[in-house]
């Protein structure tokens, strides 16, 4: 159903780029819901975790960025509908990360990642493998800020930016694919920006 | 922890009025023949269709209390947005335009525990899920004490100011502080410059102990804002947030 009189105002040469739905936008803009959390380098830590929340491994911060940082340059998008592209990030890849810790495959088919300030989000473990994910430190070349996840966030592009949780501290393996924080609230459990799957039943 | 419940599909909606609030904002009623009600917090969808099969969407706050009809939406025109000038420049009463929601199941109040005092606070348009927590606390004479400290830039820029005022002097519980950061009007009783912690932290006592934050804004404002609650001794899980815009 056509609403009178609206007309597009945005020329569409990226479209090709861009998921259904989104617009390119120049700023980077903050979607949380609740306080930032601020956490001290010295008590930063990266785990992996079986179902049972035992540790499969854990590094401090020097550790963890110890073990091979991979840059990439990625476009992101938000469930708000704003994408960004060209983004440059610094991390270790969710590959390394596995490797590192031992694991020749990994023990579930589910991850919850958990993050400072309690926040949760469920992925397929597939859905980080191959390249297609990093845990990231820096962004633009930057220390990444506080506001958009700092110390480190997830950063796993070809999902909605959700997905790519804030001040995360570790992946805990799950048989089950158990709804985090947004997914709870409302959003979609996996997350294709180009199926818009932004929130649950879409 | 109890799921959200879905989304509704889009549904075509009426609009019944528009009004002004300020020289920017529009209140914009809406007639939708299958909206599943809401909480106060949530957000709606609402898409536009161009006759050439274009077609853009936007997330709003919903501004009308759980149980009232027509479902209200406030909109901040934004200068250089896509959806917001013809949402406020250009809707007429009789237009269509197509709806979901509500979304959104973390910023809601009241929580499964009522009896907590509400401290609310605003920037801007980030009043409008705030004003909707407070009609409904009144109409559902919910008695918890609540405090609103509203942050705007002049005068002419806040939104409800005489519906907040009326609240304030109908309600011994509520407390309301209006502050101007851009200048403070010939006549302007109220505070001026930003928030600040001698201003949380009188509100707090005010309250009194355990309260609930709710805190809306962009995101600049939400951050510094939160920041202040926090300084102030609130614990960060009782501040629920909710931002808006480019930082």
């Amino acid at each position: 159903m056509i609403t009178r009189g609206f007309q597009s105002r945005r020329p569409r040469t990226e479209s090709k780029r861009v998921p259904p739905g989104q617009y390119v936008a120049t700023a980077f803009p903050v979607l949380s819901a609740g306080h930032t959390p601020q956490t001290p380098l010295d008590a930063w830590t990266f785990a992996l975790e079986a179902e049972d929340g035992s540790k499969i491994a854990e590094w401090g911060w020097d550790e963890f960025r110890a073990l091979g940082p991979t840059d990439v340059t990625v476009d992101i998008h938000c469930v708000t509908r704003w994408s960004k592209l060209d983004t440059d990030w610094r991390g270790i890849s969710v590959d390394r990360i596995f490797a590192a810790a031992g694991l020749q495959e990994p023990p579930a088919p589910f991850v919850m990642a958990f993050c400072d300030g309690g926040y949760t989000t469920n992925l397929p473990v597939e859905d980080l493998q191959e390249g297609k994910a990093l845990v990231a430190w820096e962004y633009d070349g930057e220390a990444l800020a506080p506001e958009h996840g700092g110390p480190a966030r997830l950063l796993v592009p070809h999902l909605y930016f959700w997905k790519s949780a804030k001040w995360v501290r570790g992946l805990r393996f799950m048989d089950d694919n158990e709804p985090g924080f947004w997914e709870v609230n409302g959003y979609h459990s996996y997350g294709d920006p180009w199926q818009e799957q932004r929130y649950d039943g879409d | 922890m109890t799921k959200a419940p879905r989304p509704s599909v889009w549904q075509p909606a009426t609009v019944v009025s528009t009004r002004d609030e300020t020289p920017r904002v529009k209140t914009i009623q809406l007639a939708a023949r299958d909206w599943p009600g809401h909480l106060a917090g949530q957000h709606a969808d609402v898409r536009l269709v161009a006759e050439d099969g274009y077609r853009a969407e936007r997330s709003y706050s919903i501004a009308s209390p759980p149980g009232e009809s027509p479902l209200e939406l406030t909109v901040e025109r934004l200068e250089d947005g896509e959806v917001s000038p013809f949402l406020t420049d250009h809707l007429q009463p009789g237009d269509t335009v197509q709806l979901r929601g509500p979304i959104g199941g973390h910023f809601v109040w009241p929580p499964s525990d009522v009896s907590r005092p509400l401290l609310l606070v605003g920037g801007g348009s980030g009043i409008v899920p705030l004003a909707c927590m407070l009609r409904h606390r009144r109409l559902s004479r919910v008695d918890v004490p609540a405090a609103l400290l509203y942050s705007v830039r002049t005068r002419e820029d806040v939104i409800y100011r005489q519906e907040l005022e009326a609240l304030a002097r109908g309600d011994a519980q509520f407390h309301l502080r209006i502050t101007l950061t851009r200048d403070s009007a010939p006549g302007w009783s109220g505070a001026v410059g930003r928030i600040d912690l001698r201003a949380v932290r009188h509100i707090l006592e005010e309250l009194g102990e355990g309260a609930d934050s709710f805190v809306c804004g962009s995101a600049r404002f939400v951050e510094s804002a939160s920041a202040l609650l926090v300084q102030a001794g609130l614990p960060p899980q009782s501040i629920r947030t909710e931002r808006f815009g480019p930082t």
